[in-house]
């Protein structure tokens, strides 16, 4: 799959802040004041501004609004539900910890509980692709909720929360590539069944339907990345697992560690989402003789 | 609404014989000239004359080769479009409600001015049927040539979609697969007609003819004919000429 930029800040950015916004909901850290104006600011900073990078692919962000309407059967117009209401009670439930120095509670775990919920829409979206059998497995939520709710307990500060769900999240990242890998093998979808011709015998592309390239090849059969997803795979494994957990661990606990530890994670996260893209194959290549 | 409907009064569609198309690409080439000046937006084409072209199709032929376990290899092209599925994954996940199945007879259109150009669709569609216009930044995808089959203003024979219209070989067929008794239902119950992909569960309209085996030219050995002359007939040398006939017989007596 291509690996759209403004997807990859998207789901990254937002389920770190979508993340940070759970752990504020339950109450950890117990800010209140300008402190909790500053942890509030951050996660709106990723979370709303991941949902409007997401707005720059596409056609026509014009009409965006529509996108609410098909929640019944689309895990899309369910995310944009989910986002908003999410981002309106932690408003509201943030208003009391900022200006009024209250915690109104139940609006915190309603707003943490959506936010969740946000995360695992987001999650829905693309395992729900049966057209792509890596991303089509329970991996794919477990990862998105894993890093999401790990990320957002680095950055709200929970240091051994932090530490127990980096290490949780790095192992179902890990679980992850290697189910993913054997996916597209065991899918049960290949040319013969893609042209029914393998009932005469080994059917093999002879000849494409165009000589240049067309829209379904660059958005589906990207394979820029797949030469590298090792090296890939390992930086991003050391950035948001290994690095980060290594600082938190470190003698000298002070704010700059603890920058230095988010700011590994994150961009661990986003190499890793970059590879979500990346190595994902559409069976819609199969007709093209290409994976 | 993009949920689908439970069921649909006719279930109109295309048959594709992959034993009589040519690959001659007129479907193609139809479909671009119909569809691109009427309904929806054009089919744009990107640097078409420079040293990158690409552009919006909503039909192409791929060409396989088979080789069968015994017997020469085939060459086989296939054409392919949206399929109209009675399960099409591309219409649950719009979120705008732009894409829709209709109940009178189950074709699967885009609303273009509800699309949002998410791209969503096309992501589910496991057949590639459906294509982003880089120019509209809509979704563009088969119509079965609704502003054809239904259109009054057209001959009577030209009411079926421009690509079986065209087709020169008779490779497409055109009719409501729901009717057992209809000639594409017949087509399909003779030549055991299939779906393509069926584990991906969408359930296609559309279905395909596989390529029939080849004739094979008859010895006399098959076919149980005694031919009295082919005795005489047989070529009494078939060795080289020349030269290397010479090299031949020479090694040969060695």
């Amino acid at each position: 799959m291509h690996p759209a930029p403004s997807v990859i800040l998207f789901s990254s950015l937002s389920g770190l802040g979508f993340g940070l916004l759970v752990w504020l909901g339950i109450g950890l850290p117990a800010v209140t004041g300008w402190v909790a104006f500053v942890f509030f600011a951050l996660a709106y900073l990723l979370a709303v501004g991941g949902l409007i990078a997401s707005m720059f692919h596409l056609g026509h962000p014009e009409r965006a609004l529509k996108a609410f309407t098909q929640w019944r059967s689309s895990w899309l117009s369910r995310e944009a539900w989910a986002s908003v209401t999410a981002l309106l009670v932690m408003a509201a439930y943030g208003a009391g910890l900022v200006f009024f120095d209250t915690r109104w509670w139940p609006l915190g775990l309603i707003g943490a509980a959506l936010s969740l919920l946000t995360v695992l829409t987001t999650s829905m979206i693309y395992t729900q692709m049966k057209t792509v059998p890596r991303w089509h497995s329970l991996s794919t939520p477990a990862n998105f909720l894993s890093l999401s709710i790990a990320g957002g307990a680095l950055l709200a500060g929970q240091v051994t929360e932090a530490m127990v769900l980096i290490a949780l999240a790095g192992a179902v990242q890990i679980v992850t590539w290697w189910q993913g890998d054997k996916a597209l093998a065991t899918s049960g979808t290949d040319l013969s069944t893609a042209t029914r011709l393998g009932e005469i015998g080994n059917p093999r592309a002879f000849e494409p339907p165009h000589t240049g390239s067309n829209y379904l090849l660059r958005e589906f059969v990207y394979v820029l990345g797949r030469k590298h997803a090792a090296k890939l795979r390992i930086i991003a494994i050391v950035l948001m697992m290994v690095l980060p957990l290594l600082l938190l661990l470190s003698p000298v606990w002070h704010h700059l560690a603890a920058a230095l530890a988010v700011l590994s994670h994150a961009a661990g996260v986003l190499t890793a989402r970059w590879l979500f893209f990346a190595q994902a194959e559409h069976v819609v290549g199969i007709y093209y003789g290409k994976r | 609404m993009t949920t689908l409907p439970q069921q649909t009064d006719r279930k109109l569609g295309l048959v594709i014989d992959l034993d009589t198309c040519v690959g001659c690409h007129a479907c193609v080439i139809s479909c671009k000239g119909w569809n691109t000046e009427n309904y929806g937006a054009p089919l744009s084409d990107q640097d078409a004359y420079g040293s990158d072209p690409s552009g919006t199709f909503l039909n192409r032929v791929h060409s396989y080769e088979v080789q069968p376990e015994a017997g020469a290899a085939q060459l086989v092209h296939f054409p392919k479009s949206c399929l109209h599925c009675d399960d099409a994954p591309c219409v649950t996940v719009c979120p705008t409600g732009a894409s829709y199945k209709r109940v009178e007879d189950g074709i699967v259109l885009v609303n273009e001015s509800d699309c949002i150009g998410c791209g969503l669709c096309a992501w589910a569609c496991p057949y590639g049927a459906r294509e982003m216009d880089q120019a509209a930044g809509v979704m563009k995808k088969c119509t079965l040539c609704v502003d054809r089959i239904y259109n009054e203003n057209l001959p009577e024979e030209d009411r079926q979609p421009a690509c079986v219209r065209t087709c020169p070989a008779g490779a497409r067929h055109f009719g409501d697969l729901s009717d057992p008794d209809s000639a594409v239902s017949q087509l399909v119950a003779e030549r055991g007609g299939v779906d393509l992909m069926p584990e991906q569960g969408t359930k296609p309209v559309n279905k395909y003819l596989p390529p029939r085996p080849r004739d094979q030219l008859q010895t006399p050995d098959d076919s149980g004919e005694i031919d009295v002359l082919a005795p005489f007939l047989e070529p009494i040398d078939n060795g080289p000429k020349g030269f290397l006939g010479w090299l031949d017989r020479t090694l040969e007596k060695l």
